[in-house]
């Protein structure tokens, strides 16, 4: 009987291993890391080199750029460009509009929010989605019924207007439901909303898995040992969801960052005085003609996290499910991977 | 009485080209099948026998596979042969079926046009009301009632027994000189089966078909085959007519299979009889006799590679690539009034 | 078949209903402020604010509610308030841009998805596998808001190969409708052609792996009969759902960012200029005249895909 850790270490550390190998991944990964650090670098770059914080505005301000003054915001309301260095870090990227804020230091802000409401969006859709993907396919019946048809109701509708819908009447209006009460700033409105509307992208798969899963031998055997179904459903089933969960979860942040920027964008998603990069593009494609950068740089920004997620995302599938990859050559390929690397008799499945 | 083989196989090898190394599926077999008879390739999974079967119409090749060795139809080389002749051969020559009816044919095609477009591949001049003909004919030839009606029905709308008539029917749509049918009732329940086999013995019969069986069962060879072949790792081990397996047994790994059949006419065994261990990893192969580590009867000279040789003087066609002499291997093979391998031993605690 | 149409269109409807109960909680009942003063807008005078009370009818009980809201809706009575037009001739109005847009955008991304999709599974794992794949992730990530301005910058205003917005009807002038629509078109079909490419991609590997596959190889039909009558048929069953749900969205109106960037007058501007001014009605208008198009794709999607799929049609219980 093989010992419990080595059982356990198998098929997580090879699937490691697997994922390791494929460098772009690993590339992107590392991209994404430092976008995670990028953002979280804000106080530090606004306290120490920019010395300002992401809403303060410096319309009428001058600054000292190679021993010459220049006006933040010139009398015609352009903004300065990207000073690099040449202000000691002041305005580094230049300032975002008439208002004459500090562009990069609302980009590394911006960056905070957009991946904040991103990841609490997919997190808590994630949570949703298992536990309405277990009930549903585990139980299956009414209660399975009743799960689906929701969620393919809501998968059917518009999704991103009914989301910008809600989002505006709740900017407007706050949300109040007797227990909860939130005002039409909070973050917790865009995150709800995106999670909430997100939901059924996981959980149709998740509930698939669940209901195949239900039908093996191993849940028989814990349910004929007197597991009652939360101990079944967690203990049991829950444990082989990980990969698929994993995979989607990685996607879902993309999803939900790219919901989160339309929605801000249109002006039904993050409020002021919160910003993100999708509200800095709203400010950004007014100037594009005088200063195009700042348009671009929260869209490209967005991009190369998104990209990253995918990348990082679809690699993981592969690692974590590597017959998936050795399609090139049909059953015989397989069946020879098979024989050569599986040395049980068992018939081909 | 000899005659012309129809299909002569020599040496033939195929390799794949895998991450991990080179997977020889196929290693240096060789057999002739003479026109009518029937052969059995048995063997477990892994053990070669469905590539090579696939190798001879040529279903293997790509771009990660190495094939040596000759494949000879009727004086063709095939292994020589462009894409384009073995397209030409599929079907019209050499006929193939396989082992899962419900997914071997195109869920959204009705089976009739599917077997029309067969027969259309290969005779294109032909109508389409001659192709429903035909189709409703091979129909009945094996045996699927209301021939007219169900040739416009989907591949879902069939039981499984009936699918593969379909297929066999298929088969036989141009009259091909030899079937191939890798594990055809593998997928299938027992009494489906036999009358599955019962149908490939009467179109043997019948149509002087040469027919290739594969499949792991040793009880579905004693109903049909004529001579048989027994594969392990990528290797023929033992091969003779079915009386010289069934009644003379030569090779280890032949007495597991065959001690492994649960036997009516018996007394039931205390436990069920098994060959110890599992196939190898065609990786990591162990030195000399493949089957060497699962067999209860090596010796010193089994990490030599046995070649594949007749030793019995009366039975030249009769060989087998096992060192023991045929007096050790009549004396080794009886285990409890039966042949077989030595009774499983006790599970060693963990 | 008329039955399985049937049972699909009373779905429909069902779900039409649900949306408009879904709009009516999200717009009347669930906002912490007075409805009314929701619907006038931002700019509302307290007469107006007291007007719509009364003609909404905010004192009767929710169910009365939400008849009162189905009935201005189908009776075309749905206004905007700033100025006061009907929002269904708004909506009216702005539906050739849209299905302009939509239209060509989707005919482009559908042919350069299948054709990439297509090359890269043919030649799977080899060299133009790995780069067309590498462009499809590409295409995924790059948001709207990315390209739009990017291709705008470029090629409208450095380059000035093309215009930098608006929308000019094809009755006007065909050559400028399409001159202007041809960067919306672009930005609308990269994202899709990516996704397409890798959908028909990976359903084509799939099926190219199945046991039929082999045994159309078997029977002897040429690699050309294989691949059109057996992979791609197969393979592109799912694709053309797809494609159905993704047309019936974006004519709904998620190509509401590239009208709002490029300035195309059409559905989604009204919107997106709706949420701008915070004016609810309009929003209201659009989400359920969206949502009647999302839904009445996929129905038609549903029954295409039945008559596509014998199996769904003839009542086979498919796994999900």
């Amino acid at each position: 009987m093989p010992t419990e850790s080595s059982a356990e270490r198998g098929p997580w550390s090879l699937a490691l291993r697997r994922f390791l190998r494929n460098r772009l991944a690993v590339a992107f990964l590392g991209l994404f890391v430092l976008i995670v650090v990028f953002v979280l670098a804000a106080p530090l770059w606004a306290d120490h080199v920019a010395e300002t914080g992401p809403n303060e505005e410096h319309t009428v301000e001058q600054i000292t750029v190679d021993g010459e003054k220049k006006d933040v915001v010139t009398v015609e309301g352009t903004p300065i460009g990207p000073q690099w260095f040449g202000a000691g870090g002041k305005f580094f990227l230049g300032a975002d509009s008439r208002l004459g804020r500090d562009e990069m230091v609302r980009l590394m802000y911006g960056g905070r929010t957009s991946l904040l409401v991103g990841i609490s969006a997919a997190l808590i859709a994630t949570l949703l989605a298992i536990v309405l993907g277990l009930m549903a396919g585990y139980f299956g019946g009414w209660v399975d019924s009743l799960i689906a048809r929701t969620l393919d109701t809501i998968w059917s509708l518009p999704v991103f207007l009914i989301g910008l819908s809600v989002g505006i009447a709740l900017a407007v209006g706050g949300l109040d439901l007797g227990v909860v009460e939130l005002s039409g700033g909070s973050l917790w409105i865009p995150i709800l909303i995106i999670s909430i509307f997100t939901v059924p992208y996981i959980a149709r798969p998740i509930r698939g898995e669940v209901l195949a899963l239900s039908e093996k031998e191993f849940v028989e055997a814990a349910v004929a040992q007197g597991a009652g179904p939360m101990r079944v459903m967690f203990s049991e089933i829950l444990p082989n969801l990980a990969s698929t969960v994993i995979v989607f979860f990685t996607l879902m942040i993309a999803n939900s960052m790219l919901f989160e920027a339309g929605l801000s964008f249109l002006g039904a998603g993050v409020q002021p005085p919160n910003s993100s990069w999708g509200t800095m593009i709203t400010v950004g494609v007014d100037l594009l003609k005088i200063q195009p950068l700042l348009a671009i740089l929260p869209g490209l920004m967005i991009m190369l996290t998104v990209l990253s997620l995918n990348i990082v995302g679809d690699a993981l599938r592969d690692a974590l499910d590597p017959r998936g990859k050795a399609r090139l050559d049909a059953a015989l390929q397989f069946e020879a991977q098979s024989a050569a690397t599986q040395p049980v008799g068992e018939a081909r499945v | 009485m000899s005659e012309a083989p129809l299909l002569s196989v020599a040496d033939l090898r195929v390799g794949f080209a895998t991450e991990e190394g080179v997977v020889q599926a196929v290693d240096g077999v060789s057999f002739d099948l003479r026109p009518g008879e029937v052969l059995a390739i048995v063997g477990e999974s892994g053990s070669g026998k469905s590539v090579t079967a696939q190798t001879l119409i040529g279903l293997t090749r790509a771009n990660n596979a190495r094939i040596e060795g000759s494949v000879k139809l009727g004086g063709d080389e095939l292994t020589e042969a462009s894409d384009a002749e073995m397209r030409r051969l599929r079907g019209e020559r050499v006929a193939m079926i396989f082992q899962d009816p419900m997914t071997s044919f195109n869920p959204v095609y009705r089976l009739g046009d599917q077997i029309a477009e067969a027969i259309g591949a290969h005779r294109p001049d032909t109508s389409k009301a001659q192709k429903r003909e035909r189709v409703v004919e091979l129909f009945e030839a094996v045996g699927i009632p209301n021939a007219a009606q169900r040739a416009d029905d989907y591949p879902h709308e069939f039981s499984g027994g009936m699918r593969q008539r379909a297929m066999i029917a298929m088969a036989l749509a141009l009259e091909p000189e030899v079937l191939i049918a890798d594990e055809p009732t593998t997928a299938l329940d027992v009494t489906i089966q036999a009358q599955i086999l019962q149908l490939l013995e009467q179109l043997n019969r019948e149509r002087n078909l040469a027919t290739i069986l594969i499949t792991h069962d040793l009880g579905v060879v004693a109903e049909v085959a004529d001579r048989v072949l027994v594969m392990y790792a990528g290797k023929v081990v033992e091969e003779g007519t079915l009386d010289e397996i069934f009644y003379d047994p030569q090779h280890p790994y032949t007495w597991g299979l065959l001690g492994s059949l649960t036997r009516i006419d018996r007394p039931r065994p205390h436990r069920l009889p098994q060959i110890a261990g599992s196939p190898p990893s065609l990786l990591d192969l162990p030195e000399g006799c493949p089957f060497r580590p699962r067999c209860p009867h090596e010796f010193s000279k089994c990490t030599q590679y046995p070649g594949l040789e007749a030793r019995l003087p009366e039975a030249s066609e009769h060989r087998d690539r096992c060192w023991l002499t045929p007096e050790e291997k009549q004396a080794k093979r009886v285990v409890e009034g039966q042949i077989g391998l030595e009774p499983p031993r006790e599970a060693r605690q963990a | 078949m008329a039955r399985f149409i049937a049972r699909r269109l009373a779905g429909m409807i069902a779900v039409l209903f649900a949306v408009s109960v879904i709009v009516f909680v999200v717009f009347m009942v669930l906002p912490k402020q007075n409805p009314a003063q929701s619907l006038a807008g931002k700019n509302a005078t307290p007469l107006l604010v007291k007007n719509i009370e009364e003609e909404w009818g905010f004192d009767d009980p929710l169910p009365q509610q939400y008849l009162t809201m189905m009935e201005k809706v189908f009776t075309g009575e749905l206004v905007q308030y700033e100025p006061r037009i009907p929002v269904s001739d708004q909506i009216i109005e702005g539906i050739p841009a849209t299905f302009s847009l939509t239209i060509g955008a989707a005919i482009i991304w559908l042919f350069f998805g299948l054709l990439l999709g297509y090359l890269s599974a043919i030649r799977a794992g080899g060299w133009l596998d790995r780069i067309l794949t590498g462009v499809s992730i590409a295409g995924i990530s790059l948001p709207v808001f990315l390209l739009a301005p990017v291709l705008i910058y470029f090629f409208a205003n450095k380059l000035e190969i093309f215009p930098n917005g608006q929308y000019v009807p094809f009755s006007e002038d065909p050559g400028e409708w399409l001159n202007h629509l041809i960067l919306p078109w672009i930005t609308l079909a990269v994202l899709s052609i990516g996704f397409y490419s890798r959908v028909l991609r990976s359903n084509m590997l799939d099926v190219m792996n199945e046991d039929y596959v082999r045994t159309a190889r078997a029977k002897g039909l040429s690699e050309r009969k294989v691949m059109t009558r057996h992979v791609l048929r197969n393979s592109l069953i799912p694709v053309i759902t797809l494609f159905g749900l993704d047309f019936g969205a974006t004519i709904a109106g998620t190509a509401i960012i590239t009208e709002a960037i490029f300035s195309i007058d059409g559905v989604g501007r009204y919107a997106a200029d709706a949420v701008g001014k915070f004016e609810l009605p309009p929003i209201m208008g659009v989400a359920l005249y969206g949502a009647f198009f999302v839904v009445l794709m996929n129905t038609i999607v549903d029954i295409v895909y039945a008559y596509l799929d014998p199996r769904v049609r003839l009542g086979e219980s498919a796994s999900a």
